[in-house]
C-alpha cells in the first residue's frame, strides 16, 4: 500500500519529465545534526519550475523552506534525491563545477541583504564579476564591466548611491544593491530568500514590484522562499511546504 | 580579483591587524639593527687582528728559533713569490717588562716580546694605525688638539723624536749633577734641588733606574770616584752618552705601561701613563740554548702600541729584530770578523699575500716546503680560530633568539587571524554563494598574511636601517636621559658604536619574517576555506 506522500512524488517526478522544467528537485531528503541526534529537515520533497516561472515557497520557520532553496542554489547537497538544471544532474558535480554554476546559473538574494561592509556599492555588485574573471581579464574589461553595473544600479534605482558602504543605505536600498549584484552575473535563475522579511510592507512592495518586472521582462525564473501569504500570492504558483514534505496548494491568482 | 580587493581592505580597515604589523615591525627592527652593530663589531675586530697578525704566518715550533732569516725569505719566495706582497721576519719569544714608577716601587709584567723590523712589519700588516706618534691628540668633541708627531706616510722607525731626545737630554743632565754632588759631599746639595721635577706625567725618570746595574750603558757609580776621575772623556761627551737612547729600542703596548684613573676636577676617566716615550725599561727573557738561561737588557721607548685589542695591548712588546737576536744569541758568524757569513735566527716570518684568496694554495705550498715538525703555517683566521668561532657561534645563538621574536609575532597573528575570520565568518558565507571557491577564499587570508608581513618587515627594515644608521645620536640621547654612559669606550675600545649593515642578511631578514606571517595565516585561512556556505550564512 502506497502512502498518499508517496503517490504525490511519483507525480512529481513525472512532470519533472517535462521537457519544460528549467531547474527541478527530485525527491530531496536532508537532515542536520544536531550532536548524536539527526534532525530531518526535508523528507523527500520534489519540485518542478518551468522556465520563466516565478514560483513561492511558502512555510512556517522551520518547515525547510530555506534549506531548499539552498540545496537548489548548490550551497548545500542533499542526502538523498537529485537537483536537476533542464534535465542534467547538478548536486553530484564536483566543487569546482557548482562554484562556476553558483556563479552563472543562480543570482542569490538574502533576508539580511549580506553585502560585504568593506566595499562600496559599486563594488558590491561587481563581485560575482570579480569571482568570475581572473585579474587580468577582469582588468582589461574593467570599463565595460564597470559600465554594466552602473546601468544596473541605475534600473534599480540606486544610480545615485554608487561609492556609499552598504551601511550608509536604507534597508530598501540595500535589499536593491543585493538584487543588482544577483543579477549583474546574468544569471538565469533567481533564489530569493525571504526578500522582503526586513522591509516594511511599503518598500517590500517596490521590492516585489522588482522582481515581477525582471520576471515578465527578462524572462528571468524565480524561486521566491517567504512565510507571507501576501507576498507568496503575488507569485505565479505558490507552493507549501510543512514539516518537510510538500503540502497541496493551487496555483496563485 | 575580489581576492586582493577584500585583502587590502581588511587591511586598510582592520586596526587589530596593525598589532601584527608592528610586532613583525619590532621584531624585523631589532634583528636588523642587532645584526648590524654585532657585525660592526666582528669586521672591526676581524681587522685590528688582522692587521696584527698579517694574512699568513710561517712560524718555527721552537721558541729557539730556526737559522737565517734571509735563507727563509729566499724559500718563501721560490716557493710561492708570485702571490706575495710583503714578507716581514720576527723572533717571538716570552719575557718580562719592568719599570720603576712614581715612589720607586717596581712594576714588573709578563710580556710577549715581538722582534720586528719596522719598515718590513709595516708593509705586512697594521703598524703605523697603532703607534700613538702618527696619532693627533683629540679631545672628547673630537677636536685635534695636539696634531700627529709623524705623517702617516713616514716609515716607522726607531728613531726617539726630537722633543723626546732634548727632555732625555735634560733629565741625563741632572742626573749627572746629582751624582757629582753625591762626589763632592754634602755642601753641593743645598745649591738645587735633588729631586728632578717630573715633566712629563706621574712619571719618575730613570735618576734611580741609572743606578740600576742592569742598565750597563747608563751606569755611573757614584761612589767609584776613580772611574769618575780617570774617565778620559769629557763632561759634555759624558752627557751625551748618557743621553743617548739605547741599543734596545721598544714600541710597549699601552695597557701594559698606563692605568685608568678618575679625575677628581671633571669627573672623568682618563688614561695616566706611567712610561712615555724617551723613557727607559728593562726587558728580560730567555737566551737560545741549553739550558736557557736568562737574558737582560734595557730598552729606550721610543712610541706607545695602542690597537684597541686589549689582549695585544696588555701583552705585546715589539723590540727591535737585531737586538733582540744579539741578546738571545741567535746571531752567529762562521768567521768572527766577517759580518758577511753573518746567519741570524728567526722564530717566524709574517706574510702578506697580494690576494688573501690565494691564502690556500700559499699555505699547502709553504707546508710542502718547510717540513712539519719543524715548521707550522698557518692563515690569520686559523691563529685566532677559537675567538672567530666563539664570535661566530654567539651571532649564530642571538640570531636564533631574536628570530623566536618574530616567531611570537607569527603566533600574534594567528590569534589575531582566527578572530577575523571568526568575524568575517558571514561574509566568506556570501563569496561561497556568489561562486568563490574555497581557493578563492583560501587565497584572501594568505594573501592577507604575506601583505601583513609585507608592510610590517618593510616598515621594519627602514626602522632598522634608521636606528642603525642613527645609532650613535641615539646612544647619546640614551646616555643624555639616564645619565649613565651607554656605550663606554673604555670597555669597548670604540669611540663610536661600530656598524655594518650586510645586504644579504637584511634581504633574508625581511623574507623570514615574510615567510612567518603567511605560515601563521595557513591554518586560519584554511578554516576560512572549509566553512560551509549555509552554515556561514545563517551566522549571527
Amino acid at each position: 500500500m502506497e502512502t498518499p506522500n508517496r503517490q504525490s512524488a511519483i507525480g512529481v517526478r513525472q512532470s519533472v519529465a517535462l521537457p519544460d522544467a528549467h531547474i527541478s528537485a527530485v525527491a530531496v531528503e536532508k537532515s542536520y545534526r544536531k550532536g548524536d541526534h539527526k534532525i530531518p529537515v526535508l523528507r523527500g520533497v520534489d519540485l518542478a519550475v518551468r522556465q520563466g516561472e516565478f514560483i513561492s515557497i511558502v512555510g512556517q520557520s522551520g518547515s525547510g523552506k530555506s534549506t531548499l532553496l539552498h540545496l537548489i542554489g548548490l550551497l548545500d547537497g542533499p542526502d538523498v534525491g537529485e537537483i536537476r538544471l533542464e534535465s542534467d544532474r547538478i548536486d553530484d558535480l564536483p566543487a569546482r563545477s557548482r562554484d562556476e554554476l553558483r556563479n552563472r546559473v543562480f543570482g542569490f538574494i538574502f533576508q539580511f541583504y549580506h553585502l560585504l561592509p568593506e566595499l562600496s556599492v559599486l563594488e558590491n555588485v561587481l563581485t560575482p564579476l570579480m569571482i568570475r574573471y581572473s585579474m587580468f581579464d577582469f582588468w582589461k574589461r574593467r570599463r565595460q564591466l564597470r559600465e554594466s553595473a552602473r546601468e544596473l544600479l541605475d534600473k534599480v534605482g540606486l544610480g545615485h548611491r554608487l561609492t556609499h558602504k552598504p551601511s550608509e543605505l536604507s534597508g530598501g536600498e540595500m535589499q536593491r544593491a543585493a538584487i543588482a549584484r544577483a543579477l549583474i552575473a546574468k544569471p538565469e535563475i533567481l533564489l530569493a530568500d525571504e526578500p522582503t522579511g526586513n522591509l516594511d510592507s511599503g518598500t517590500g512592495g517596490e521590492i516585489m514590484d522588482l522582481l515581477r518586472t525582471l520576471n515578465q521582462q527578462d524572462g528571468l525564473t524565480i524561486i521566491m522562499v517567504t512565510h507571507d501569504e501576501l507576498i507568496a500570492q503575488q507569485a505565479h504558483r505558490s507552493v507549501r511546504l510543512a514539516e518537510g514534505r510538500m503540502a497541496a496548494r493551487g496555483e496563485a491568482a | 580579483m575580489y581576492k586582493f580587493l577584500l585583502c587590502s581592505r581588511y587591511l586598510r580597515t582592520r586596526y587589530i591587524a596593525l598589532a601584527s604589523i608592528i610586532s613583525v615591525m619590532l621584531g624585523v627592527a631589532t634583528m636588523i639593527v642587532v645584526n648590524s652593530v654585532m657585525s660592526g663589531f666582528s669586521t672591526q675586530m676581524r681587522e685590528r687582528l688582522h692587521g696584527i697578525l698579517a694574512d699568513i704566518v710561517l712560524e718555527a715550533k721552537s721558541l729557539d728559533g730556526v737559522p737565517d732569516a734571509n735563507w727563509h725569505l729566499a724559500r718563501i719566495r721560490e716557493v710561492a713569490g708570485e702571490h706575495i706582497a710583503a714578507m716581514s721576519p720576527t723572533v717571538e719569544v716570552y719575557g718580562m717588562l719592568s719599570f720603576q714608577y712614581a715612589g720607586g716601587e717596581y712594576i714588573t709584567r709578563p710580556v710577549t716580546l715581538i722582534g720586528i723590523e719596522p719598515e718590513s712589519k709595516a708593509q705586512v700588516g697594521t703598524l703605523k694605525e697603532h703607534l700613538t706618534n702618527y696619532q693627533a691628540t683629540l679631545d672628547d668633541d673630537g677636536n685635534v688638539v695636539e696634531p700627529a708627531k709623524r705623517s702617516m706616510d713616514q716609515v716607522p722607525d726607531w728613531v726617539l723624536n726630537k722633543d723626546e731626545q732634548s727632555a732625555r737630554l735634560i733629565r741625563a743632565r741632572q742626573r749627572q749633577l746629582f751624582g757629582r754632588s753625591l762626589i763632592q759631599g754634602p755642601r753641593a746639595v743645598e745649591s738645587y734641588d735633588p729631586m728632578p721635577t717630573p715633566d712629563e706625567g706621574g712619571a719618575i725618570p730613570e735618576s734611580e733606574a741609572a743606578a740600576d746595574p742592569t742598565s750597563p750603558a747608563t751606569f755611573v757609580n757614584p761612589f767609584d770616584d776613580d772611574a769618575a776621575r780617570t774617565s778620559s772623556k769629557s763632561e759634555d761627551e759624558q752627557l751625551a752618552d748618557m743621553a743617548a737612547p739605547l741599543a734596545a729600542r721598544v714600541y710597549v703596548g699601552i695597557g701594559l705601561v698606563s692605568y685608568p684613573y678618575q679625575n677628581r676636577r671633571t669627573g672623568k676617566v682618563e688614561t695616566a701613563m706611567m712610561v712615555q716615550p724617551g723613557y727607559d725599561v728593562q726587558l728580560s727573557t730567555v737566551t737560545k740554548g741549553r739550558p736557557p738561561s736568562p737574558a737582560h737588557v734595557s730598552a729606550t721607548v721610543v712610541d706607545i702600541f695602542k690597537s684597541g685589542m686589549s689582549e695585544y695591548d696588555s701583552n705585546l712588546v715589539f723590540i727591535n729584530l737585531e737586538e733582540l737576536q744579539r741578546i738571545r744569541g741567535m746571531i752567529f758568524r762562521e768567521v768572527p770578523d766577517d759580518p758577511g757569513t753573518e746567519v741570524r735566527d728567526i722564530t717566524a716570518v709574517h706574510i702578506r699575500l697580494k690576494d688573501y684568496a690565494d691564502a690556500a694554495t700559499v699555505i699547502e705550498r709553504l707546508r710542502e716546503a718547510f717540513p712539519p715538525n719543524l715548521y707550522s703555517v698557518h692563515t690569520w683566521e686559523e691563529k685566532q680560530g677559537p675567538l672567530l668561532e666563539a664570535v661566530r657561534v654567539e651571532s649564530a645563538i642571538l640570531n636564533v633568539l631574536l628570530f623566536l621574536i618574530i616567531a611570537v609575532a607569527g603566533f600574534g597573528i594567528l590569534a589575531i587571524f582566527f578572530m577575523i575570520v571568526v568575524e568575517k565568518t558571514r561574509d566568506i558565507g556570501i563569496l561561497k554563494a556568489l561562486g568563490a571557491s574555497s581557493n578563492g577564499v583560501l587565497t584572501i587570508f594568505l594573501s592577507y598574511g604575506l601583505g601583513l608581513g609585507f608592510v610590517g618587515s618593510g616598515i621594519g627594515v627602514l626602522l632598522g636601517l634608521v636606528f642603525v644608521w642613527q645609532i650613535n645620536r641615539i646612544e647619546k640621547f640614551l646616555t643624555w636621559i639616564t645619565g649613565q654612559k651607554v656605550f663606554d669606550e673604555r670597555i669597548y675600545y670604540f669611540k663610536e658604536i661600530p656598524t655594518d649593515i650586510q645586504p644579504l642578511m637584511v634581504v633574508w631578514v625581511a623574507c623570514g619574517a615574510i615567510a612567518i606571517a603567511v605560515l601563521a595565516s595557513i591554518l586560519p585561512a584554511r578554516r576560512a576555506a572549509a566553512l560551509h556556505p549555509v552554515r556561514a550564512l545563517r551566522y549571527e
